[in-house]
């Protein structure tokens, strides 16, 4: 595996290292009614890539994640679509075949790393785990190592830290340990579930920068999964808006933030309290909340919530469209937001 | 970046504070500052100690006739013998210390068998579900369909009277408690955050089941062992008092010393007392450490 060079391949070239095409992911539940968490979600990651998946809970994102890991349970849970990675459909392989990928091609970061590491057993065994599964490390070389990215993650005194049990580490601390673990075998995609979503604000912006320095350094393509536009703005080179599990937006990180298209994302965008705006101004959130969806079959999913709802609207669910213009904007609406007249000027 | 050294130099201090071994010893440094542990830990100790060096400890051999008797005169305690005699002129405090072993005996064999069956069942329902599951389960909902005792004295008499068949029968019972509980403990475990982040780094199953799901399983089955011990011995006790049990009258039991009470319950309730204060000795004292127990291993309780 050597490190991927950093480049820009376009949208879904042949040299994508992740591409999903036509994802759904159906919940079944005897006696109840199916239910769609992921219906029709396609996207590409590139190497080396930072693409931001964006929504609200319930959008479809994390079991997007889950359904590239290959995490998602066998019962009750109908899945179809293709998972290309790195040309083979992840979801043809075996599940020993599967288990190798994971951890050594593709890793995870969960949101909570107060409940993601096992309490009985010590931090510098569970990195050493991962190490003695992929690389076939003895016992004693793989600790030496856990501890090496232990250090990498920014963990103060790692040797001593290797002993520890994961209640004596801080929150922070147990998700630098996290990645550690996710990072262990270098692997060419990470993908991150809201990874800081559970830790106090400071100690976010550590982690987002360990995150970005991190696969930065090791040509890492990474999935970044989250409902916060900020942590998206500082560090996706892509970004994918979804609601009611299908993707209503996507563009790259620039032109996103400088002119939403999607009445959605506009309203994610003009929810984020900003310091420049007037002291007692009040917040502008999005109305209704994620439950108030029509089912796509019958029109637009976000229709109740939208600002711009229109009839045409309520009848039939607007496709999924490539824009002409620069940043290879797709966009899911009849009615969108108005286009800046200087959005050329904006270049990634 | 030095600022967020800092940051996390601050974050590390604070997580230093809470410096402290492994689990055991945190649930040992509670355990100990527990009067309520340390009660029951005292009489589990006593009682241990009393079965282990009873034989040199009873001022009297089991069989010996240490005072005169007659049916109607059964001595009561004094100065000389501080629990009375007997039936058959036999010191009765030697006889509670020499029960002792019998009960521990009892005690920790039929609950070391009942664990041994009971966990290996738990085990391979909880890890392997499905159609393995709900057979086991099945079995075992049958099985704990019919009350303990009832299922104890049934096993016990089907497999003669002896010693043996009556820590059989006492384990037989036991194996459904632990079973359900470790079935239990793994399924909700199972379902825990590190279980997902241990298989998304491609651990196998086998390692993911035996390193991760089962230790974070075990800690109610350690308290439920504790608890056991206590049921096992009034079990014993029961099946000792239904005439299920050793044969050998130089062997004292409390159970049995018990139902020999029965035919002098007017002159003599000391043939009573002491035995019945013995079992109770024995099971509080499990009982109470189990609590304390569960709650120390308990992670809700934890600071």
């Amino acid at each position: 595996m050597s490190a991927v060079a950093r480049t820009w391949t376009g949208r879904s070239g042949p040299t994508s290292l992740l591409e999903v095409r036509d994802l759904e992911v159906i919940f079944t539940r005897r006696g109840r009614r199916d239910v769609r968490a992921v219906d029709g979600v396609s996207f590409s990651v590139d190497a080396g890539e930072t693409v931001g998946i964006v929504g609200e809970s319930g959008s479809g994102k994390s079991i997007t994640s889950l359904a590239v890991m290959g995490l998602l349970p066998n019962r009750g849970c109908d899945v179809s679509g293709s998972i290309r990675f790195d040309g083979t459909d992840l979801r043809t392989l075996s599940r020993d075949q599967m288990r190798d990928i994971r951890g050594r091609d593709i890793a995870m970061v969960f949101q909570d790393p107060m409940t993601s590491l096992n309490p009985v057993v010590t931090i510098g065994k569970q990195v050493a785990e991962v190490l003695e599964r992929h690389r076939g490390m003895a016992r004693e070389r793989a600790r030496v190592e856990a501890a090496g990215l232990l250090e990498q993650v920014g963990i103060p005194d790692p040797q001593r830290r290797l002993t520890d049990y994961p209640h004596q580490l801080s929150g922070g601390m147990r998700q630098r340990a996290l990645i550690a673990m996710a990072l262990a075998c270098r692997p060419r995609l990470l993908i991150a579930d809201e990874p800081t979503t559970a830790l106090d604000v400071t100690i976010q912006a550590q982690i987002l920068e360990l995150l970005k320095q991190l696969v930065a350094e090791a040509g890492t393509a990474l999935i970044m999964i989250t409902h916060d536009l900020g942590v998206v703005a500082g560090l996706c080179d892509r970004v994918h808006v979804m609601y009611s599990g299908r993707i209503v937006e996507a563009a790259d990180r620039h032109p996103l933030f400088a002119a939403p298209r999607h009445p959605y994302t506009g309203g994610l965008l003009a929810s984020i309290p900003r310091l420049d705006s007037a002291r007692g101004a009040p917040l502008t959130p999005i109305p209704g909340s994620p439950t108030d969806t029509l089912p796509w079959a019958r029109g637009c999913a976000f229709a109740p919530r939208c600002p711009n709802v229109q009839d045409d609207c309520l009848r039939t669910a607007p496709v999924l469209e490539p824009l002409p213009e620069q940043g290879g904007r797709e966009l899911r609406c009849y009615h969108p937001l108005p286009a800046p007249v200087a959005v050329e000027a904006v270049t990634p | 970046m030095s600022l967020s050294e800092a940051e996390a130099r601050v974050d590390t201090a604070v997580a230093a504070e809470d410096v402290g071994g492994s689990l055991l010893k945190e649930a040992w440094r509670r355990l100990r500052r527990d009067p309520v542990a340390i009660t029951g830990g005292a009489m589990v100790a006593l009682f241990v100690l009393v079965a282990v060096i009873g034989p040199w400890l009873a001022p009297y051999g089991p069989s010996d006739r240490a005072g005169a008797v007659t049916p109607t005169m059964i001595p009561g305690p004094s100065s000389q013998f501080w629990f009375g005699l007997d039936d058959l002129g036999r010191d009765e405090l030697s006889r509670v210390i020499l029960g002792a072993r019998q009960s521990l005996l009892v005690g920790v064999v039929s609950l070391v068998l009942g664990m041994i069956g009971g966990l290996t069942l738990g085990v391979l329902a909880g890890a392997l579900g499905g159609w393995v599951d709900s057979l086991i389960m099945r079995i075992i909902d049958i099985v704990l369909a019919v009350p303990g005792l009832l299922f104890a004295i049934g096993v016990a008499a089907a497999l003669g009277r002896s010693l043996q068949s009556v820590m059989i029968a006492i384990a037989v019972v036991n194996v459904p408690i632990f079973a359900r509980l470790l079935r239990g403990q793994m399924l909700s475990q199972r379902e825990a955050d590190y279980v997902s982040a241990a298989t998304s780094v491609g651990l196998r199953r086998r390692v993911v089941v035996f390193r991760h799901i089962l230790p974070n399983s075990i800690s109610p089955v350690i308290v439920q062992g504790t608890l056991t011990l206590a049921t096992a011995i009034i079990d014993a006790a029961g099946l000792a008092f239904l005439g299920l049990g050793g044969t050998d009258p130089s062997v004292p039991e409390w159970g049995r010393m018990l139902a020999d009470s029965q035919d002098y319950l007017s002159g003599a309730i000391h043939l009573a007392i002491f035995p019945g204060l013995a079992i109770v000795f024995a099971a509080l004292g499990f009982t109470l450490f189990g609590e304390r127990l569960r709650e120390a291993l308990d992670p809700k309780y934890r600071r």
